[in-house]
């Protein structure tokens, strides 16, 4: 079935004489955890960005790199593979893009290898494949810092000559041995013809043997990692493991609520100073609205929780930089086997944390359908970022700070770890009930390969911060933006005798008291009914909804947005709310992507009324309760 | 290509000469000699490019709180797999393998 694709690279393997020029774009290729994306970033620095394969919705970083003289190579890091036998997703774009078969991508000129040293005879397997492609290739044997420390040793003289193609030792996280890179980039480094067969290409126990043998000869392995198992035995441990596992958890929670404050109360200080000299510069009594109560008050409600955004990431970053996160994921794997999911699944569940969005891409490499859908169909159930300033808002405003745990643990930042695992618990009862009744499916083998533990660079998480802190301020600046000021608008008009109407006789006032009968029930008022429906489009579309209602009416100039929220809401209402945030889908990105990778309404739409209904029987049952209980 | 080999991973037989171990019944710091995968193709190529292949030495590592899913080493590398994965994992029959 493969076999057939390979005759029109043959013939491009043929044209050889292409590389007399400089290469245009290069791609970067190897295993997972090989360091491709270190390297990548080392290379292009902040000049990169994320994009999309035309027609498939995988995610991947393309960047530029400025060489000597002038010369700009274009950088693509392609997803991290075991083999080019299209298995999964993820290797079929790897195959596609570097045989030139992905539509409305250019074949690229050249190919960077990239493997670590330290697995070299395993990772060798990947590099047979693609060497035997035929492009000009450049192996970068990376980590060779950590070969050194642990007494190994490559002969990469020995190793080029076998291979045909030019191989260095470097350290792409220390910036080492990466001078030959740069000239290959450069066109300076002429590869010869590839000394590969083509029949290894697809032949996995073919390529490995080759691969052992040259390992045998050229490479001394490394010795075993001590600090890795040190540390295993400890984060493995079968009591002591889960306890710290829980113990991670709670540090990440308290100081995401209590670390962010100050930076979170400066952020506010200078919005609110920015606020008001715009205020009074702004010519204009609709104009000056406009400004401070669409603009200000509205988007720049949302940009105050940039600081526990960035906190929250910072954090995820350590923890799959250090190689933490596989460690967790092998702890949680019971659960995930319990409710027939396989662990697979986990990795997307994770990065469902920060959105679901790039989650749902994520789940393209399971290969069960019925397991991705489930997937699909629970990931957003996950506490997304988007969550982060609502739950923040309201929990600030009606949960006094208390300590639980002495200063390891207050009310605040448990009230914020319960919603996490209100919605990690309802995604995993959402997928047994899935597994057990529509998406039945034979399980499928879960394998995970645990990478040593490694310190994270400062490099490579303020790219992270970088990143997550420009697609922040793209979403304030776009979604948020605009539905500010179409709310702002509803609030001001049809006019009454040429000026504002009272905010309650608005189109948004009467949109929020036509659907506060259907709300009443939760505790919520007609304002609250507003931020509902304009969060539809986004979730902390709400924050900057109440933040320009409250404006308009006029209070919220004598205090801050939380206080606004607790005269208008009774504590039993907040909490309601609460709940209904952490079940409902309220995310247009969310629906949309959904559609595409189901390639039908069915799902996103079965999805949507799910979710539409557990919030609202969760925050009508969370109101009775709370009333009860007078609160 | 495509082998359908029905084996229920609950069921544990003890191992005995006459019949294989399987890769699940190792433990900690065992190790032992792959001789074939009992999984559908898709599954046991993707194994194959892990390094799970006939020939191989494999050693059993840790296991996850629990006691699974487990930790193997493959020339270098730390691989999980469930108890049920590992149990479709056919060894070299003892004698060939060793302990330690």
């Amino acid at each position: 079935m493969i076999g057939a694709c390979h005759c029109e690279s043959c013939a491009l393997a043929g044209a050889q004489g292409k590389t007399s020029g400089k290469p245009a774009i290069v791609a970067i290729v190897g295993p997972p955890n090989s360091g491709k994306s270190t390297l990548f970033n080392r290379l292009t620095g902040l000049r990169q960005k994320v994009a999309n394969y035309p027609g498939v919705t995988v995610e991947h970083r393309v960047g530029k790199t400025r060489v000597a003289r002038g010369h700009e190579v274009t950088l693509v890091d392609l997803p991290g593979i075991y083999s080019l036998t299209p298995c999964s997703e993820d290797e079929r774009i790897a195959h596609d893009v570097l045989t030139g078969r992905m539509p409305g991508m250019p074949r690229p000129d050249a190919v960077i290898v990239v493997l670590d040293a330290n697995l070299l005879s395993r990772h060798l397997t990947v590099a047979a494949p693609v060497l035997a492609l035929g492009l000009p290739a450049m192996v970068v044997l990376n980590m060779a810092d950590e070969l050194r420390e642990r007494g190994g040793h490559v002969d990469v003289e020995a190793l080029a000559e076998h291979l045909g193609a030019p191989v260095v030792l470097a350290s792409a996280a220390r910036g080492e041995g990466l001078e030959p890179v740069l000239a290959f980039l450069d066109g300076e480094i002429r590869t010869g013809a590839p000394r590969l067969d083509r029949a290894l290409l697809n032949d996995i126990p073919r390529c490995r043997l080759w691969a052992q043998h040259l390992g045998a000869r050229t490479w001394k392995p490394p010795s075993p990692p001590v600090w890795t198992q040190r540390l295993d035995r400890i984060f493995l441990h079968p009591v002591a493991g889960p306890l710290i596992f829980l113990a991670v958890v709670v540090a990440v929670f308290q100081t995401i609520f209590l670390g962010a404050r100050p930076l979170m109360d400066a952020v506010q200080a200078l919005i609110n100073a920015s606020g008001e000299w715009v205020g009074r510069r702004v010519p204009g009594e609709a104009l000056r609205s406009l400004a401070v109560d669409g603009v200000w008050a509205g988007a720049g409600s949302v940009v105050v929780f940039l600081p526990q955004i960035l906190l929250l990431f910072l954090f995820i970053g350590i923890l799959e930089d250090s190689g933490y996160l596989a460690r967790a994921a092998l702890i949680a794997d019971r659960t995930m086997a319990r409710v027939g999911l396989q662990g697979k699944s986990f990795i997307p569940l994770i990065s469902a944390y920060a959105c679901a969005v790039p989650a749902i891409l994520a789940t393209r490499t399971i290969e069960s359908r019925r397991d991705r859908i489930a997937t699909i169909l629970i990931a957003p159930l996950m506490t997304c970022s988007a969550r982060l300033p609502v739950y923040t808002l309201l929990i600030a405003a009606f949960i006094p700070e208390r300590p639980l745990l002495g200063p390891l643990l207050g009310t605040r930042a448990a009230a914020l770890l319960g919603l996490y695992v209100l919605g990690f618990l309802a995604a995993i009862a959402t997928a047994g009930l899935l597994k057990s009744a529509i998406l039945k499916s034979e399980r499928t083998p879960f394998v995970l390969e645990l990478p040593p533990y490694r310190r994270p660079t400062l490099r490579s998480l303020g790219l992270r911060l970088f990143d997550r802190t420009k697609i922040f301020l793209t979403r304030v600046g776009t979604i948020i933006l605009a539905v500010s000021l179409i709310l702002w608008a509803l609030a001001n008009l049809p006019l009454e005798d040429g000026s504002r109407p009272p905010i309650e006789r608005s189109y948004a006032g009467r949109l929020g008291h036509a659907v506060e009968p259907v709300i009443r029930p939760l505790g919520f008022n007609w304002k609250i009914g507003v931020g509902l429906i304009t969060s539809l489009a986004a979730r902390e579309v709400i924050v900057s909804t109440l933040g320009t209602i409250y404006g308009i009416e006029g209070d919220a100039a004598s205090g801050s947005l939380q206080e606004s929220v607790r005269k208008d809401l009774t504590p039993a209402a907040a909490f309601a709310l609460l709940v209904f945030f952490a079940f409902a889908l309220q995310c247009i990105s969310t629906i949309a992507v959904v559609r595409r990778e189901t390639g039908s309404w069915k799902w996103p739409a079965l999805q949507f009324f799910y979710m539409g209904t557990l919030a609202y029987t969760g925050a009508w049952l969370t109101y009775r309760l709370a009333s009860m209980w007078g609160a | 290509m495509l082998q359908l080999v029905f084996t229920s991973p609950a069921r544990r037989t003890p191992a005995s000469a006459a019949r294989a171990r399987t890769l699940a019944e190792l433990t900690e710091g065992e190790w032992g000699i792959l001789a074939k995968i009992n999984l559908p193709e898709e599954a046991s190529r993707r194994l194959m490019a892990l390094g799970f292949l006939p020939g191989t030495r494999i050693e059993a590592g840790r296991a996850a709180p629990g006691g699974d899913p487990r930790i193997y080493r493959v020339d270098g590398a730390e691989i999980a797999l469930r108890a049920e994965t590992a149990a479709c994992l056919i060894l070299e029959p003892a004698g060939e393998d060793a302990r330690r």
